[in-house]
């Protein structure tokens, strides 16, 4: 461990990050009660995000941590997006502008329909 | 220096401590990375037998349907279906994986950037547990009732996730989880390779003085962690719908078998690239080597990996042209796939580039690695025709495709693998091969190589498909011309296995009788060759520090062509 | 069987110790298995809106008490390290202790989850919202069970001051824990 390493330890309060994670938590389940749709979005996963961050750098020690370290973790969210955006158009969307994926479209007896049996 | 000093006492300390290893310590639960090399390599090599075997069953079904096989007997369409998809799970999985990443990674990078082990020894040694864990998984799954799981290497749900369609209940879990033990152990490996490289490199080596074999397998490596999460969860998903019954990918309840498809190639695509990399590493190290010259544009080989590797993560569904996904994407995967060839191509040329003007030794190694540029060619030119999506239409699932990466996978696997045992055998084992049998083998394997696929390449084009057991149900595929094709090529895979007979006597052989190699037969400049051959427990008597670039041949001015890294002057 | 490491692990080329570069690379290659299973819920639960519906079945309260038991713990991991660090050993030892309780209250908090609902009909094969919600919880239930034996292995070199870097890498590997948690919450337990 490096003298810097050591010393920017101490200047971290964790128990002040703990406590502004604590009432973030607080607000993300608060949030949703209100029941606007995009107050709920927001609150749940913007705070989730706001969370992440914090949790990685002051825990984790990204903040002090070398360059890359944050490259390499954000290189790997690239590609997780990368994957979602490639597959989410045949996944979530059954059509497009003079297309209609016949095979993904919602089946109407969907809750209930089940093949296999395995319904309660 | 002091490090230098330092290191030649804890490798003494830790020999007197020890004593003479025992056969358990010394070869089966060692954890230095040489051994584990060898556990890899054999592994993988008794795997390829495997799976050469199973080839030779299927060809003679192909070539004379519903004849008893000579060493098999008669083959049931089940056990067709099983012995392709096995064939080609274990020559990607269990041959290419272990051998080009696993045991060249774990023998090579420690010895080429100077250190002593990798750098989490005992991992290392769990990662080929686990990797033989897979295997035996795998071959077990042969003998379970229903057979081998038979739903094709790519495992496309419905088929693979329902047994009542597979008919293999047992086979196909078992198939899987050893696919995903697998992938753990070669994460594992990868942790390792990567770490290994970034940290602990011998004082001096900078950057741009890696080797780039060692590069490309670090490449490797970080390709495979990035692309195959997505896969590991999608194999959880699978796993269960197999064994519990749950729907992921089952249409009729809500599934999506078309996300299979997506996870499976977002993972399968950048895998090629995987195994491409490292045997394209072994290739530029040999050629430079048989060239005596500079490898030509280092860096700009190094920036087209990169740009390869990147790229990769971009082109995945053109696997997927005709599965139904959404059209506009088809478009972009059109563009994408045929970009790919751009930094492969320009890197093909700085291989060509560096043996222009070269003195050139027509070494077996070289003579692999030669043909590895004029074989791997021909692959990546008809990947554009099928990269084309227009054209794909109609060649997609035909022989087309299975000669167009046979045409690539080949000399990844077997002529990279070759051309990295006849250049680095003499360090293994110490002592040298043949040459005369070598060039026998050589001979022998590129002819039967091109026998077998070139007439595939015709196949494909006159519509045969794939994964398709008995040609003579169909009318128009069952011509006599064609028919003569399906023998031929069959004839050729028959030769060339039989040509590998003289490889594994001269293999064999050598490790007894080989002439003695001395430290640096090949008069290299790598550090690999500073160490004894072979080198002992710890590598170097004294580690070795370094002064200039990998690739110092023939520089104008010093009296010897060759220029070791480890060199101060 | 004494096992002597090599020197190659005490080189440090890149100025990060070689623990922490590896604990960060597993982080990335658990970023992409977590990130492909959630990436993987996204989509269906997008072209499902009636899975808003399933989702009102988990127990809000029962979630929000597990992260803020996560976050805790969290905490004291990171406090471990902190004493550690200043050579603490006991102090480091406890936190480490506590971390592990946290993730045993977060595991018995999970199961009585499961078995309420279980007990309701919301098996693994309801439907698919239900099969990718235990597959996820289950999945990240199961690192933290890890996290926990692997840090109760590491109390003990702590107890003897061996190995003492080791906490602050089983605590970038706790956080990660913690925070796919975090993205778990919102996702099966608040949007629906
Ligand atoms: C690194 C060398 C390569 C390897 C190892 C490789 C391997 C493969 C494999 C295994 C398949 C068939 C998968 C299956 O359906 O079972 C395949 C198909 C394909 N390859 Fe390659 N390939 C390589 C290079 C390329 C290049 C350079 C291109 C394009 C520029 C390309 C384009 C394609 C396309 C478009 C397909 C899909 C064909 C179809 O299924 O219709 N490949 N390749
Ligand atoms: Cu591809």
């Amino acid at each position: 461990m490096t003298e810097e390493h050591a010393e920017a330890h101490e200047h971290t309060n964790y128990i002040k990050i703990w406590a502004i994670l604590t009432f973030m938590l607080v607000l993300s389940i608060l949030g949703p009660m209100i029941g606007i749709k995009w107050v709920t979005l927001i609150a749940a996963f913007g705070i989730a995000v706001v969370k992440a961050a914090m949790v990685g750098a002051y825990f984790m020690h990204l903040n002090i941590e070398k360059r890359y370290v944050w490259y390499m973790l954000f290189t790997a969210l690239l590609f997780l997006g990368l994957f979602f955006f490639g597959v989410s158009p045949d996944v979530m969307k059954a059509e497009g502008s003079n297309w209609v994926n016949h095979n993904n479209m919602p089946v109407a007896t969907e809750e209930v329909g089940h093949g296999d049996g395995h319904s309660e | 220096m002091a490090e230098a000093v330092t290191t030649a006492e804890t490798t003494e300390g830790a020999h007197s401590h020890h004593g003479e290893p025992d056969f358990w310590s010394k070869y089966i639960f060692s954890t230095d990375h040489k051994m584990i090399a060898m556990q890899y390599m054999f592994t993988g090599m008794i795997m390829a037998l495997i799976g050469g075997y199973m080839a030779y069953v299927f060809r003679m079904q192909l070539a004379f349907p519903g004849e008893s096989v000579p060493g098999y007997g008669t083959v049931t369409p089940l056990a067709y279906n099983s012995l392709i998809t096995n064939h080609g799970a274990i020559m990607i999985f269990w041959v290419a994986m272990p051998i080009l990443i696993a045991a060249l990674g774990n023998f090579l990078i420690p010895l080429m950037i100077g250190c002593d082990d990798m750098v989490f020894p005992r991992v290392n040694r769990l990662s080929y547990q686990i990797f033989l864990l897979s295997a035996i998984i795998l071959i077990a799954s042969f003998f379970v009732p229903g057979g081998g799981f038979g739903g094709a290497w790519t495992a496309y749900p419905p088929l693979s996730a329902q047994s009542q369609y597979n008919l293999t209940p047992f086979g196909a879990p078992m198939w899987l989880l050893a696919v995903a033990l697998e992938f753990v152990a070669f994460l594992l490996g990868g942790i390792n390779f990567i770490t290994t490289t970034m940290n602990a490199r011998a004082k001096g080596m900078k950057m741009y003085d890696i080797p780039i074999v060692v590069w490309m397998i670090v490449i490797a490596s970080i390709l495979f962690m990035a692309s195959v999460g997505p896969l590991i969860a999608g194999a959880v998903m699978l796993l269960f719908d197999q064994v519990l019954g749950t729907t992921f990918y089952n249409p009729d309840a809500g599934g999506d078998p078309v996300l299979w498809q997506h996870l499976f190639w977002f993972f399968g695509h950048p895998e090629v690239y995987v195994v491409l990399l490292p045997a394209m590493g072994v290739v530029a190290e040999v050629i430079t080597v048989f060239a005596r010259k500079k490898l030509f544009a280092y860096k700009t080989i190094l920036y087209t990996t990169f740009a390869t590797g990147i790229l990769s993560f971009f082109v995945w569904a053109h696997h997927q042209f005709i599965a139904g996904i959404d059209p506009r994407m088809a478009h972009i995967f059109t563009v994408t796939t045929v970009l790919i060839s751009i930094p492969i191509a320009e890197m093909l040329f700085c291989y060509i580039a560096t043996l222009y003007g070269g003195s050139i030794r027509l070494t077996t190694a070289m003579l692999f690695a030669l043909s590895f540029l004029a074989e791997f060619l021909i692959g990546g030119v008809t990947g554009i025709y099928l990269g084309a999506s227009g054209t794909d239409i109609y060649f997609h699932d035909t022989y087309f495709v299975l000669a167009h990466f046979h045409y690539t996978f080949f000399p990844i696997a077997i002529i990279g693998f070759f051309t990295a045992i006849y250049y680095w055998f003499p360090k293994m084992f110490g002592r040298m091969m043949n040459e005369t049998w070598g060039k026998i083998h050589f001979w022998g394997t590129i002819i039967c190589f091109n026998g077998i696929f070139l007439p595939l390449f015709v196949l494909g084009m006159g519509g045969q498909h794939r994964r398709i057991y008995n040609f003579n149900n169909f009318p128009d595929l069952a011509t006599p011309e064609m028919q003569d094709l399906r023998i031929f090529a069959t004839w050729s895979a028959v030769a060339m296995l039989v040509f590998q007979i003289p490889f594994l006597i001269n293999f064999t052989v050598s490790l007894f009788k080989g002439k003695k190699a001395g430290k640096n037969p090949w008069n290299a400049n790598t550090l690999e060759w500073v160490a004894p051959s072979p080198p002992p427990h710890g590598n170097f008597a004294e580690m070795p520090v370094v002064y200039r670039a990998p690739y110092e041949y023939s520089v104008p001015g010093r009296e010897k062509d060759y220029w070791p890294q480890n060199m101060p002057d | 069987m004494s096992f002597q490491a090599p020197l190659a692990t005490s080189r440090s080329v890149t100025g990060l110790p070689t623990g922490r570069l590896a604990i960060w690379w597993v982080v990335v290659s658990e970023i992409v298995i977590f990130g492909g299973l959630i990436a993987c819920y996204v989509m269906f639960r997008l072209r499902h809106p009636e899975w808003g519906e399933y989702a009102s079945h988990t127990s809000t309260p029962a979630g929000a008490l597990n992260t803020f038991v996560l976050l805790t713990s969290s905490l004291s991991i990171v406090l471990a390290h902190q004493a550690a660090a200043a050579g603490n050993l006991v102090k480091s030892f406890r936190y480490i202790w506590c971390t592990i309780g946290g993730g045993g209250i977060f595991l018995l908090v999970k199961s009585y989850e499961w078995t309420t609902e279980i007990s309701h009909g919301y098996t693994l094969f309801a439907n698919n919202f239900w099969s990718f919600y235990y597959t996820a919880t289950g999945l990240h239930g199961l690192h933290v069970i890890a996290g926990m034996v692997i840090m109760a292995i590491i109390s003990i070199g702590v107890r003897k001051g061996e190995h003492l870097p080791r906490v602050e890498y089983i605590g970038i590997y706790w956080h990660f824990v913690d925070i796919v948690w975090l993205f778990l919450f919102p996702l099966f337990y608040i949007a629906k």
